[in-house]
């Protein structure tokens, strides 16, 4: 019970802050920007194009889009909920909670639960309104454009975003703020890195750098659930073309997920254990 | 069921090398009103932190209302109001209540009768639907207060409740604290404002680099000598010898006659001895020790530092 009224008061408490509402703002330019690049791309199109290679095209920039979307949701995860424990201990305002009959794994839980809320309904804003924009501009011309395994894709990506948000939490419990934010983005930055030398790796043939690659992931497997998430919602045809961002030469396993799930779980269990542990 | 409110053995707090509390022993009674006195930095907020759980003893223990301290489910019946009050400034003072009442597990039936209450209590029923954001300190300190009133508790903590209130918030702070020992609240209170302590509480423990120099009961002078001054004439030697059944250190100049005695029971006894004799009595007054000399005497006066 006390989980749920404070994951409510946080839900309204990031609704209230203003970088929910600047993210969203900057979602809302980035989709118009978006839109209007497709429509003049597909406006242009010529009667003798070879809509195959059209709908092909089409279906990279929507893996662009969602590449973008991907970043926006993991650095916003990050960022709206980098001081909700620090902060809180650091002015004290914690102290009225904590002496409530609340445990502290409902308090850590309920914010917790807050915030997944809140990154739910911001991915789901954003990824369905990427996918829907460019279904609807592409529907006349192209019969409408979607990614491969959409929901899949989608359920990674907010993985990916409560992964973050896990360790966020983790990292909350001990450190500052600025300290929390350096330590999350950087363990990011590893696996964003790992991610890249591992594809590399998989295209030249290298399979000692491949390995520390897969070393990148397990320290971090953050960005191994967006190359995942690319290889599930982009054409089969994409995928085998290679090398780049939006595509996946090195596929991470089911193996990979399921190490993702164990490693949130973990994560927000450290989290918890840490802040019933130490002095508020 | 245990009778003290409070009950500590031992309880240390060290931070690295520094011991905050050192050695806290001391027991709360159920109803009573007891102040926690010491010089800043003596360790007041540490040791009220480990009696809310919110830091655990690195030594000792202590159990509240009988449960060891931290216990979730006698949170219920603790109030707190911490030192320089603040919470989510987005939220107005009604729903702050809303808010922690739920966290009380209070009914929102029970809260829409209570919230106007307690908002008309502490004075900022005009101030209702205000967002924390505009609210002053003091007004803060109020919604505080308000809100460690929430669930009728039976202990409740104030830790320096009248900082950054003005003299009328402080006013509704004593008469708070009193209304709540009416209540047969026990009140555990953190100060270094000795006038504020003198007047409502029961029983103060001096305190100073995290131990307790010193416990006091503050209520009538049961058992402790009491030095009176006294303003007669018509005094004859005879009726000042006869006084030494009663008193001792007996002290004459002019009119002004003072003397020791061990207990201000035998005040009315002395006045009839003394009438009897012929004295004509104009002024008695009892020359107890301010606590703030008390307070000097027993933390001295580098205030601990």
């Amino acid at each position: 019970m006390g989980a749920w009224i404070m994951a409510g008061v946080t839900f309204r408490e990031a609704a209230r802050k203003k970088v929910l509402w600047m993210a969203l703002a900057a979602g809302a330019a980035f989709l118009s920007l978006f839109a209007t690049g497709l429509y003049f791309q597909l406006k242009d199109l010529r009667p003798h194009t070879n809509l195959i290679l059209e709908r092909q095209g089409v279906s990279a920039l929507l893996m662009v889009g969602l590449y973008a979307v991907d970043l926006m949701a993991v650095v916003m995860s990050v960022l709206t909920s980098v001081d909700t424990l620090s902060g809180e201990l650091a002015s004290g305002t914690i102290q009225a909670v904590a002496t409530k009959p609340i445990s502290r794994w409902e308090l850590l839980l309920g914010k917790w639960l807050g915030f997944v809320g809140m990154v739910t309904a911001y991915v789901a804003l954003m990824v369905g309104g990427i996918t829907g924009l460019t279904y609807l501009l592409s529907l006349h011309s192209l019969g409408g454009v979607l990614p491969h395994h959409l929901l899949r894709g989608a359920s990674l990506i907010w993985l990916e975003c409560v992964l973050m948000l896990s360790l966020t939490f983790r990292m909350g419990a001990s450190f500052s703020t600025l300290t929390n934010g350096v330590v999350v983005l950087g363990l990011h930055g590893i696996a964003f890195i790992g991610g890249w030398i591992e594809q590399a790796a998989a295209l030249t043939n290298s399979p000692r750098a491949l390995n520390v690659g897969i070393a990148a992931s397990l320290i971090m497997p953050s960005e191994a659930l967006w190359r995942r998430a690319v290889f599930e919602m982009q054409s089969p045809i994409l995928n085998a073309l290679g090398f780049s961002p939006f595509s996946a030469a090195s596929v991470p396993s089911e193996y990979m997920i399921l190490y993702a799930c164990l490693y949130l779980t973990l994560t927000l269990a450290l989290a918890v254990r840490r802040f019933s542990q130490r002095d508020l | 069921m245990d009778s003290s409110a409070i009950r500590t053995q031992g309880l240390r707090k060290v931070y690295g090398q520094k011991a905050a509390v050192r050695g806290l022993t001391l027991e709360v009674q159920r109803g009573e009103v007891f102040g926690f006195l010491g010089p800043n930095g003596a360790g007041k907020t540490t040791s009220m932190r480990m009696l809310l759980g919110l830091a655990a003893p690195s030594e000792g223990h202590a159990r509240v209302l009988g449960r060891p301290a931290g216990d979730v489910a006698i949170r219920r019946k603790i109030g707190f109001l911490p030192e320089h009050f603040s919470f989510y400034d987005w939220l107005t003072a009604t729903e702050l209540l809303r808010f922690h009442g739920r966290l009380y597990g209070m009914s929102p039936a029970d809260l829409r009768l209570r919230t106007p209450a307690l908002l008309e209590l502490v004075g900022l029923t005009a101030h209702a639907g205000k967002r924390l954001r505009e609210f002053s300190k003091g007004m803060l300190q109020r919604i505080g207060l308000a809100q460690a009133l929430l669930n009728d508790p039976e202990l409740i903590f104030l830790d320096e409740p009248t900082s950054g209130l003005d003299p009328v918030g402080r006013r509704l702070v004593r008469d708070v604290i009193k209304a709540q020992r009416e209540r047969g609240a026990t009140v555990f209170l953190n100060s270094h404002l000795l006038s504020e302590v003198e007047i409502t509480c029961d029983r103060v423990a001096f305190i100073k680099h995290g131990e307790v120099l010193e416990t006091r009961d503050l209520r009538g002078v049961r058992g402790e000598a009491v030095r009176i001054s006294m303003r007669a004439r018509k005094l004859t030697e005879e009726a000042i010898n006869g006084l030494s059944q009663w008193v001792s250190s007996v002290h004459l100049e002019g009119e002004r006659l003072s003397f020791t005695i061990a207990g201000a029971e035998v005040v009315p006894e002395i006045l009839r001895f003394l009438l009897g004799r012929g004295v004509d009595i104009y002024e008695v007054t009892p020359l107890r020790t301010s606590l703030e000399e008390l307070f000097l005497q027993i933390v001295g006066t580098d205030g601990g530092l």
